[in-house]
């Protein structure tokens, strides 16, 4: 794996050297280019940060692919080039690597050096916190594709921070109006034991408070370490998992906080009484699935298939909607200048069309882009929060996560 | 012959005095696979044509012999006949064709392929493809200009009306209008076309001529939330006075004074109402309900929806035929 990110980050690297004087070069003119002018295209270079992804999964289908997420942003890139040819602007993107809240923050001055004005963040929270910080300070936008923590966006409140990524709260309140609606009231809760996996259980019991769900248990599965899986591994699975969750109380359904895939995949078929599975494993509420065909959504997993060779994975799609949120900005605000793209983003009149069968559009006191989540299992698209019936004064999407009176950040 | 012709068209205007002429309705099934086929006078289906994978775009060729259905999944459009709803041959229209406009010269087909960012162009008398014009992202609802000049394309994810010559092929004009443009209508004199922003929820009226947003309409429908009215298909009648807009989840066809722009009425039809077709003398409109598998049909001077008619699973596209 070391050698691989090694001789990548060369490549890219190199790459980032060429393109670093055309993407300077752009930033200058930018502000006397504008639409008009399609002789000489602005250059609009937009960052994307590689994490250091888990490369053992408990389900090989869930490996990643070396350009999970990156793929996403290079399609986008293409999507805006397209329009691009029209309005005079050309797109370019820069990739770095970062393992490390530091090695993050270096990759954000490289970015910045080599002509970025925005970097798309596949960060852990701690991560995203410190290289924002380092964005910041060279008066960066950043996109957060990675940090699903509830305190980013109601405490943490980082004005130079756009959160793309839906929160667990978001992902927990998707999943619970549907299983309000299926009338699944009584949960069986069982989380892992690592910190995100305590997170997203929080977020589910709050889930399960606010539409009127009870958890009838609450178990946490330990993580005590161990390989992911050993030959004839599922010998034990299949007696261990059913023992751990037996003696629980009436309940419809085993909801799974699992994050770190310590468990979460063994528990479907393996309950010990005869219950759907929804959360981490089962039915899962996520920002994209490589199964989502409707609202045209299908014409993007054709292009993403045609170009990548492999499906649309969530990360693909969140990269491509922020990567689209620079380019749908440039558009409407006719320039190739940074701050005026991001006075268009950040202002009111922004939204985006990402096959969600409405315009999503930021939150303006935390900066969350409001979106419809799906409910999948895999295979298919189950449904898509949030429900009818459950309703807000200002915007149904808004009955999703943490709402502006619960939050303390207020741009 | 041309005496036959004398006669019918005085049958045809006799029977307007009392009733409509007679004509047919065809209505493609996106999720059935199928075109229904409805008799205007009874109302009812009388026949169901199977045809290829995702039937959407539809309309008629050949002075009325020909039907002409774009299969998606199969990456083709077929030609039907109109009377024996006999499959004739199919024609190279690139991949996944989703609506098209014909010129007036009766033989260019003008098809926006979704997945290739093309709109291919293709000879109807030769069946073969003339041309592939580069467009915007996502290209979707096509247009024709009455004179036959323009084409207008819109791309849903570049949300551009793409103005293209059908002399040269090349774009000569791109307008910016709101979120995911699904389709461009011209009104009959070529002063305005209108396009629909289905994300956006409004309609673009354009300048043809400078390429200009002039209008931009919007909707408003008491006790639906603003991120249900998603317009799609729009017919504007040959006198230029009256619009039709259907607007998708919202359930609704807005009726549009199509002089001052102002929204007259919101017509309760079927759900997620899509594409709008008139009868040949534009008595009647008919509207696409995908969820709810039929068809409105709204009685036009009326402003009132006068008939319901079940079809097939999702229709989609509508086209009328006089007998």
């Amino acid at each position: 794996m070391g050698g691989t990110v090694r001789s990548r980050f060369a490549a890219l690297a190199l790459a980032c050297a060429l393109v670093a004087p055309y993407a300077l070069g752009a930033v200058i003119s930018a502000a006397v280019s504008t639409a008009a002018n399609a002789a000489e295209p602005v250059t609009i270079a937009i960052g994307y940060l590689i994490p250091e992804r888990r490369e053992l999964t408990l389900s090989l289908m869930d490996r990643p692919a070396a350009d999970l997420g990156a793929a996403g942003a290079a399609l986008a890139i293409d999507d805006n080039n397209t329009t691009g040819r029209f309005t005079g602007q050309s797109y370019e993107l820069l990739t770095e690597t970062a393992a490390t809240p530091e090695e993050a923050a270096a990759a954000v001055d490289r970015l910045a050096a080599a002509g970025a004005h925005w970097v798309i963040a596949d960060m852990p929270g701690e991560a995203l916190v410190t290289l924002a910080a380092a964005a910041d300070a060279k008066g960066m936008l950043v996109f957060n594709v990675g940090a699903r923590d509830d305190a980013l966006r109601t405490e943490t409140c980082l004005a130079n921070v756009v959160h793309i990524v839906p929160s667990r709260a978001m992902l927990a309140d998707a999943l619970a109006q549907y299983l309000a609606w299926k009338k699944w009231t009584r949960w069986f809760l069982v989380a892992g034991s690592h910190p995100e996996d305590i997170a997203f259980a929080d977020a589910i019991r709050r889930a399960a408070a606010r539409f009127g769900a009870r958890i009838v248990e609450d178990r946490t599965f330990e993580d005590t370490g161990g390989a992911r899986t050993t030959d004839s591994g599922h010998v034990q699975v299949q007696r261990r998992l059913p023992v751990f969750l037996q003696d629980a109380p009436e309940h419809d359904i085993v909801v799974v906080a699992d994050e770190n895939e310590v468990f979460g995949t063994h528990v479907p078929y393996h309950t010990w009484t005869p219950r759907p599975v929804a959360g981490s494993a089962g039915l899962m509420p996520t920002a994209w699935s490589p199964v989502h065909e409707q609202w045209g959504g299908i014409q993007l997993q054709n292009r993403f298939l045609d170009k990548v060779g492999r499906r649309m994975e969530e990360e693909d799609m969140l990269a491509w909607m922020a990567v689209r949120s620079v380019g749908e900005a440039a558009t409407r605000a006719a320039s190739g200048d940074p701050e005026t793209i991001d006075d268009y983003l950040l202002g009111p009149d922004f939204s985006l069309a990402a096959f969600k069968g409405e315009a999503l559009t930021l939150r303006s006191w935390n900066r969350q882009l409001r979106q419809p989540i799906l409910l999948a299992d895999g295979k298919s698209v189950v449904s898509v929060s949030p429900q009818e019936g459950f309703l807000h004064p200002s915007s149904f999407l808004d009955t999703l996560g943490y709402d502006r009176a619960e939050s303390a950040c207020d741009f | 012959m041309r005496a036959i012709l004398c006669a019918a068209s005085l049958l045809a205007l006799t029977a307007s005095a009392g009733q409509a002429m007679a004509y047919t309705i065809f209505v493609s099934n996106e999720k059935g696979n199928s075109v229904s086929v409805i008799d205007s006078e009874t109302m009812e289906v009388t026949d169901t044509i199977d045809v290829g994978q995702r039937p959407r775009g539809i309309t008629v060729a050949e002075e009325g012999t020909h039907l002409l259905v774009a299969v998606g999944d199969d990456d083709t459009v077929e030609v039907y006949d109109t009377k024996t709803h006999e499959r004739l041959y199919t024609l190279p229209s690139g991949p996944d064709p989703e609506l098209f406009v014909l010129h007036p010269d009766g033989n260019h087909l003008y098809i926006a392929n979704e997945d290739d960012n093309l709109v291919t162009v293709v000879d109807l008398k030769s069946r073969s493809m003339v041309s592939e014009i580069p467009v915007g992202v996502e290209p979707e609802g096509m247009g024709v200009s009455p004179d036959g000049k323009f084409i207008v394309n819109t791309s849903e994810t570049t949300n551009m009306a793409h103005f293209i010559d059908t002399e040269s092929h090349e774009i000569v004009g791109n307008v910016l209008v709101d979120q995911r443009p699904r389709f461009a209508e011209f009104k009959a004199d070529g002063s305005e076309v209108w396009v629909s922003s289905e994300i956006g929820g409004s309609v673009s009226i354009i300048d043809p001529i400078k390429h200009e947003v002039t209008h931009k309409i919007t909707f408003e429908v008491p006790g639906l939330r603003p991120e249900a009215i998603q317009p799609v298909g729009v017919r504007i009648t040959k006198d230029g006075s009256t619009a039709f807009v259907a607007l998708g989840p919202a359930n609704r066809v807005a009726v549009v004074d199509a002089a001052t722009y102002e929204v007259t009425d919101y017509l309760l039809v079927g759900q997620r109402v899509w594409q709008l077709g008139f009868s040949p003398d534009e008595d009647m409109i008919f509207a696409t309900n995908g969820v709810s598998n039929d068809v409105s049909v709204i009685d036009v001077a009326a402003r009132e929806v006068v008939n319901t008619i079940p079809v097939g699973e999702f229709p989609w596209g509508v086209v009328t035929l006089a007998d």
